[in-house]
């Protein structure tokens, strides 16, 4: 089971990003192996579209759960439709080892 | 040109059958193929004649213009007709659709999350793996002060402090005395 993770920065110290399209890392774990993996997000400066092609992004890397701050309304849809799961987490200051410890229930 | 895109129409409910089956003597006999009744069809039938809201209502919970919703739903009868006249098949399949899902929250990380695989029963907080979870409703306003408002509390000494998400208070110690915490409110605690 992969998870992806918005993150402000590349280390697990890094806070999570509060986007989800725009934010500047997505951290890929991987529940099974606790395999970690930073991508730096391309569509971090872009002017519109951000939302799907970050979906588009993550969803290729065989994600089935988005943890981030806040979803906007295009990608709902979208990742309903791709039976992704939200997560929604209103704790700006919540690093990501904090969420990976969680996710290790 | 190519032609305008289908705009996506939003499903509440998923059917809970795959499709329906003719029976009698001369049911299946003349290999007649399943008709295909698309999704947002069954759900048009759904809305407009099983929980009865009239077109324009039903447009809205769907997504799509009220004209859109009736074209549907005329195709929609057309279908049954053809299947109850001709005795063939239904099967519940295709269209352009997506799925509305409802949003659940989970008492001890407060995360919220959402459930798009509605087929499977939900077994727990995804991020935490706590298994008390909530409905969550936007319009219910007291759910959020409830969580706000969660302390631990000491069992032997009543010493309390504030709930902090991500850890369970029954694995807390008490500074005070060091025996273990509960959460304010729930059974065996005073």
């Amino acid at each position: 089971m992969k998870t992806a993770i918005t993150s402000k920065g590349n280390t697990l110290e890094s806070k999570m990003d509060q986007r989800f399209g725009r934010c500047k890392y997505f951290v890929i774990y991987d529940t099974d192996s606790k395999h970690t993996e930073f991508i730096l997000n391309p569509n971090a400066d872009a002017e519109e579209g951000a939302g799907p092609a970050s979906v588009q992004l993550v969803a290729s890397q065989g994600v089935n759960k988005i943890i981030s701050g806040e979803f906007g309304i295009k990608i709902k849809s979208l990742l309903d439709s791709l039976k992704i799961q939200m997560i929604v987490i209103k704790d700006p200051d919540i690093k990501i080892r904090d969420i990976i410890e969680l996710l290790n229930h | 040109m190519t032609p305008r895109l289908k705009k996506a129409r939003k499903i509440l409910n998923p059917p809970t059958i795959k499709g329906l089956k003719p029976y009698g003597l001369e049911a299946g006999k003349k290999g007649l193929s399943p008709l295909s009744l698309l999704y947002e069809e069954y759900e048009a039938i759904r809305l407009s004649d099983y929980d009865r809201l009239n077109h324009h209502q039903a447009s809205i919970m769907m997504d799509v213009s009220r004209p859109t919703f009736t074209r549907i739903y005329a195709s929609a009868l057309q279908k049954i007709a053809i299947a109850l006249v001709e005795g063939r098949q239904i099967a519940i399949e295709g269209g352009k659709v997506y799925f509305d899902s409802d949003w659940y929250r989970c008492s001890n990380c407060m995360c919220f999350f959402n459930h798009p695989e509605k087929e499977t029963e939900l077994a727990g907080c995804p991020l935490c793996g706590h298994e008390t979870i909530w409905r969550y409703d936007q319009d219910d306003p007291h759910i959020g002060e409830y969580f706000e408002s969660d302390i631990c509390i000491c069992t032997h000494c009543h010493y309390e402090h504030k709930h902090q998400p991500g850890h369970p208070c029954n694995q807390q110690l008490c500074p005070e005395c060091n025996s273990l915490m509960k959460r304010k409110g729930t059974p065996g605690c005073i």
